[in-house]
């Protein structure tokens, strides 16, 4: 099956979300016949649920296409989908070294976004030819030609030749199509070498065991064939062989520039390390690919199950989607308020959001996610390092010479009429200005902030103090000592373990007071009046008040309203045992969300 | 516990035709009540989610037919007990024919005897054209009406539908002093926009106009009304919490001082004109429900029944006409279920709920039973525990459903 590297071309799509990169794969796939009609539905590549339903891309998918070019020959295509989203840069960064190059898909009326400048950096790095294609066209706010100069202001790119396309209609697909023969080059590799293949993904599928994606750099794949992980140093044997167009289709075999799929017998996602090199047993290569480098889970929260009867089904659960997704860890938490559960390291809050969305839907969890945390490292006065990412687990002040913090560079791009906000926004949230450039209109602004202030509804609030039109993207950018310091917050003067936070101090009022008015409105009244309190050590720092029930009664209940009203009682008590008791309090599981999630105002 | 209303003596078995009420079983056969459901209306009401049906021409032979094959058929479920009241209700039943009142009344003593004092009240509507029938109802048996004045301000008879208006309602008034031994009025209150002053001065108006007995309730908008479409709307909004407070501890202090305190909820009486029909509901004693849509509790050997008829009338006529047992059907009420019931609804009333009862229900003491949930609301000041009883406090039966949800097992 080996096809000769001049007629192989392999590419990623590069888009912001809702920029079009799902809808334009799906016209390249039926353009190029690898569906039948039958089997053609919107945003073929996106397999899970979540993703078809949020409009993104979470896992690399990869397909091969067989086009017929314009000289008459055959070429195979192999487009990898990637996330776009930052908090997936590191399956981007992988997807990029697999390919040659890429396209870059700019909505014709939205423009160049932060995201999509990381991403298209990314694969100017990996040494990517990339070919702009501005989407929509057919769209009567596209202005194509604004948004090539923006491409070529913002990125640096030559826009002359950029594509015109409308994926909806298929305007213009056929074009793209023929660029990617004309304009990127083929894949080099050497078919006598010993096989070096890119790790690029791997997933578990219930029925065939773990799934390898790769990329062959050198040499070839052949089921039967006993393959090395470079980086484990763990052989297995191949299984199966194949492709996917985008169904998985059983291939004799892998040649130098190919992308494809095995299976060898391996149990878990953990022991693919993504990134790896895969060699022949036999005759292994002398030198891996280069690098990779482990992700590190950079944001933390508890996930407890609402009803503790689901402890089990949630540890079970999440061994399963860890089979799927070693990018995220876990281990066993206790707490008072919430019970037996897991603290669990996310790459970000998108992904924390999806881990916890998969969980509930997939697996038919209730699930209480106390607040994001990061990584500190707490230095204590005895000379150690405590690495930190929960806050009950805050060492006495008494113990701590000081306390380091995680901080990001983080890239926004504004239209400048929203700028003075966002400006504020940062400052207000710590921010140290690095730039602040102009594209057009639009302002490219560059700070350094702490990332404990993201992961705290910054990105919410970017959104709405900009009207959704302010993109973010950020690295992470080295720790810096910050007086950081644990707020609890007590329910009729009892601690609420799952609702402390660390905090800078200089905005712990502000917190304090924000959380103990979210609470308010969202704990219910009942019997008793219930006090809120912010603290830090024993200092109240805010306080709120929830009144006592001033009227709660059935006006009417008679002989034929017993059953009716049981009813309605009963599924009053069915809520109160959704609730957690504090200073005997309950608290509804949804106040604990809503004021962990502390979104817009 | 506060003692049923009796009567004028002159007006105890005013019925001859009323066999049985002189039997010596009257005193040891339990308690039994009986509800006779009409299901017709002349129009809807906004706020009712009654079932309650708009027909264009009701067939009353066949009506009054079905409903005593029901009261036959519902007869066996309860033998050798005494009745203490008959209720009619609906939809409304000031439409029924007093023939039809009448039947129901003499067959109800074909099955049972009767209690000396026995309560057979109606619900009418305040219409000059339903307050013609007066003395027939009157004559057929019935000895207290309740009728649907709900309001005494015309703007806001209008506003919950009503098809009478202030005049009619203070002629029916009249009339129902004049023709019954008992009477009762109901008002709605907490409208949209009313203040704690304006409600007063209705309420003033309305004791000026009281008999011994009055039905005061807050509006509730109930899923599935025109007024809850109108809500949704934004068109209209209830008084908040605090108002409703407001409104509802206005109308106690009020109510007590002009000798009519609450005895539940949302009824107030002289002491000893409480209405002995809607107290076997509050006490959780036995009831039967006949008519469409009706429901009972009935103690049979090893338990407890409640018992459903079918809702829509039509399906219910032919299913009665039938016998072919789907009219309505009767199951076991689960021991835990019954205790709910009979603290949801024993705690509406200022007596409480009979200590000995409730433990006997239950197979358990009260301490037992409730746990620590108990003592805590008892320091809170919502309920009052003692030899006898359990009781909720004024401040208790304002937030009873908050109460209900902590106590209930």
């Amino acid at each position: 099956m080996t096809t000769p590297l001049s007629h192989i071309r392999n590419f990623a799509i590069i888009a912001h979300i809702d920029h079009g990169k799902s809808t334009l794969a799906d016209r390249l796939i039926q353009m190029c016949g690898g569906l039948e009609a039958r089997e053609m539905r919107e945003q073929v590549l996106d397999t899970m649920a979540i993703e078809r339903e949020r409009g993104i891309t979470i896992k690399a998918q990869t397909v091969r296409l067989n086009y017929r070019a314009r000289d008459g020959e055959d070429y195979v295509l192999n487009l990898m989908d990637t996330p776009g989203h930052v908090d997936f840069a590191y399956e981007v960064s992988r997807s990029l070294a697999a390919c040659e190059g890429s396209l870059l898909v700019v909505d014709a009326s939205q423009g160049v976004e932060a995201q999509t400048l990381a991403n298209v950096y990314q694969a100017i790095a990996a040494g990517h030819e990339v070919v702009p294609v501005l989407n929509k066209i057919d769209l009567p706010a596209a202005e194509p030609d604004r948004v090539k100069q923006q491409i070529e202001d913002v990125i640096g790119l030559d826009a002359g030749d950029a594509l015109l396309v409308s994926a909806k209609t298929g305007e213009g697909v056929e074009d793209v199509l023929e660029a990617l023969v004309t304009r990127l080059p083929p894949p080099q590799g050497d078919a006598a070498a010993p096989l070096k293949a890119l790790l690029v993904d791997s997933w578990y599928d219930a029925y065939l065991g773990v799934v390898i994606l790769v990329r062959v750099k050198d040499g070839t794949l052949v089921s039967g064939q006993k393959i090395r992980l470079m980086a484990t140093g763990a052989s297995h044997a191949v299984e199966r062989v194949g492709v996917f167009t985008p169904k998985g289709v059983a291939a004799p075999s892998l040649g130098p520039g190919e992308i494809g799929f095995i299976t060898a017998g391996i149990k878990t996602v953990a022991d693919c390390r993504v990134g790896d090199t895969i060699t022949d047993d036999r005759r292994p290569a002398d030198a891996p690919l280069p690098g990779f480098q482990p992700v590190q889970p950079v944001v933390f929260c508890g996930l407890f199950p609402t009803d503790s009867a689901d402890y089990e089904r949630l540890r079970d659960s999440l061994a399963k989607l860890r089979l799927n997704d070693a990018s995220f860890e876990y281990e066993p938490e206790t707490s008072v308020a919430l019970g037996f559960g897991f603290r669990c390291g996310f790459l970000g809050l998108l992904h924390l959001e999806i881990i916890q969305e998969r969980l509930e839907r997939e697996f038919d969890l209730d699930l209480i996610t106390t607040a994001p945390s990061v990584v500190y490292r707490v230095h204590l006065t005895n000379g150690r390092t405590q690495i930190l990412h929960n806050p009950t687990d805050m060492p006495d002040p008494v113990r701590i010479d000081h306390i380091e913090e995680p901080w990001i560079k983080a890239t926004i791009l504004v239209p400048d009429a929203y700028l003075g906000p966002i400006l504020a926004l940062c400052e207000e949230r710590r921010g140290v200005q690095q730039d602040l450039t102009y594209a057009g209109s639009r302002a490219i602004l560059v700070y350094r902030l702490p990332l404990n202030e993201v992961v705290f509804d910054f990105y919410d609030r970017l959104k709405s103090v900009s009207r959704g039109y302010a993109s973010l993207d950020y690295q992470l950018d080295g720790y810096a000592e910050g007086d950081l310091v644990l707020m609890n917050i007590l329910v009729n003067g009892e601690p609420v373990d799952a609702l402390s936070i660390i905090v800078h101090r200089s905005q712990a009022e502000r917190r304090g007071r924000a959380l103990c008015e979210r609470l308010k409105e969202l704990i219910p009244r009942q019997l008793f009046q219930i006090a809120i309190q912010a603290a830090l050590g024993g200092r109240i720092i805010a306080r709120e008040t929830v009144k006592a029930l001033r009227k709660d009664v059935l006006a009417k209940c008679y002989g034929g309203d017993v059953t009716r009203k049981r009813k309605l009682l009963e599924k009053q008590k069915e809520g109160k045992k959704r609730m957690r008791q504090f200073g005997q309090v309950d608290i509804p599981q949804s106040a604990f969300i809503a004021a962990l999630r502390m979104g817009d105002n | 516990m506060p003692t049923t209303a009796l009567p004028d003596p002159e007006e105890r078995c005013e019925a001859p035709r009323l066999e049985g009420c002189n039997t010596p079983l009257q005193n040891v056969a339990p308690p039994l009540a009986i509800y006779i459901h009409w299901p017709f209306c002349r129009s809807k009401c906004p706020y009712c989610d009654f079932n309650s049906h708009v027909r264009e021409r009701i067939d009353a032979a066949r009506w009054t037919r079905a409903l005593l094959a029901d009261l036959d058929r519902q007869a066996r479920l309860a033998p050798g007990r005494q009745v203490v009241s008959i209720f009619f209700g609906g939809g409304t039943p000031s439409l029924m024919p007093a023939e039809t009142v009448a039947a129901l009344i003499e067959r109800v003593g074909v099955h049972w005897p009767v209690a000396r004092d026995i309560e057979i009240t109606l619900e009418a509507n305040p219409n000059s054209a339903e307050a013609e029938r007066f003395a027939g109802y009157r004559a057929a048996g019935v000895n207290r009406v309740s009728l649907g004045v709900q309001a005494l301000d015309p703007a806001a008879l209008k506003f919950l539908g009503r098809a009478h208006n202030r005049d009619e309602a203070l002629a029916a008034i009249r009339l129902a002093r004049e023709t019954f031994p008992r009477f009762s009025f109901d008002l709605i209150y907490a409208r949209p926009g009313q203040s704690v002053a304006a409600w007063l001065d209705e309420l003033d108006e309305a004791l000026a106009l009281a008999g011994e007995h009055l039905s005061l309730y807050q509006l509730t908008i109930e899923p599935g009304t025109a007024f809850a479409t109108r809500e949704a709307r934004g068109e209209i909004s209830v008084p908040d919490d605090e108002l409703g407070a407001q409104l509802f501890e206005a109308t106690q202090e009020r109510l007590a001082a002009a000798g009519l305190p609450a005895y539940e909820i949302s009824n107030h009486a002289r002491p000893g004109a409480e209405c002995r029909h809607n107290l076997a509901y509050w006490r959780y004693e036995d009831y039967l429900g006949i008519g469409p849509g009706a429901h009972g509790r009935v103690t049979v050997l090893g338990g407890r029944l409640a018992t459903r008829q079918r809702r829509a009338p039509e399906a219910w006529l032919a299913a009665i006409e039938a016998a072919d047992d789907t009219a309505g059907e009767a199951m076991p009420v689960a021991r835990d279920t019954a205790v709910a019931e009979m603290l949801m609804m024993g705690l509406r009333l200022v007596e409480g709920v009979s200590r000995q009862r409730l433990e006997e229900l239950a197979g358990a003491e009260i301490a037992a039973l409730f746990g620590p949930a108990l003592a805590r609301l008892v320091d809170g000041g919502f309920l009052i525990v003692d030899e006898r009883r359990l009781a909720a406090t004024a401040a208790g039966r304002q937030c009873l459903n908050a109460v209900l949800a902590a106590l209930v097992p």
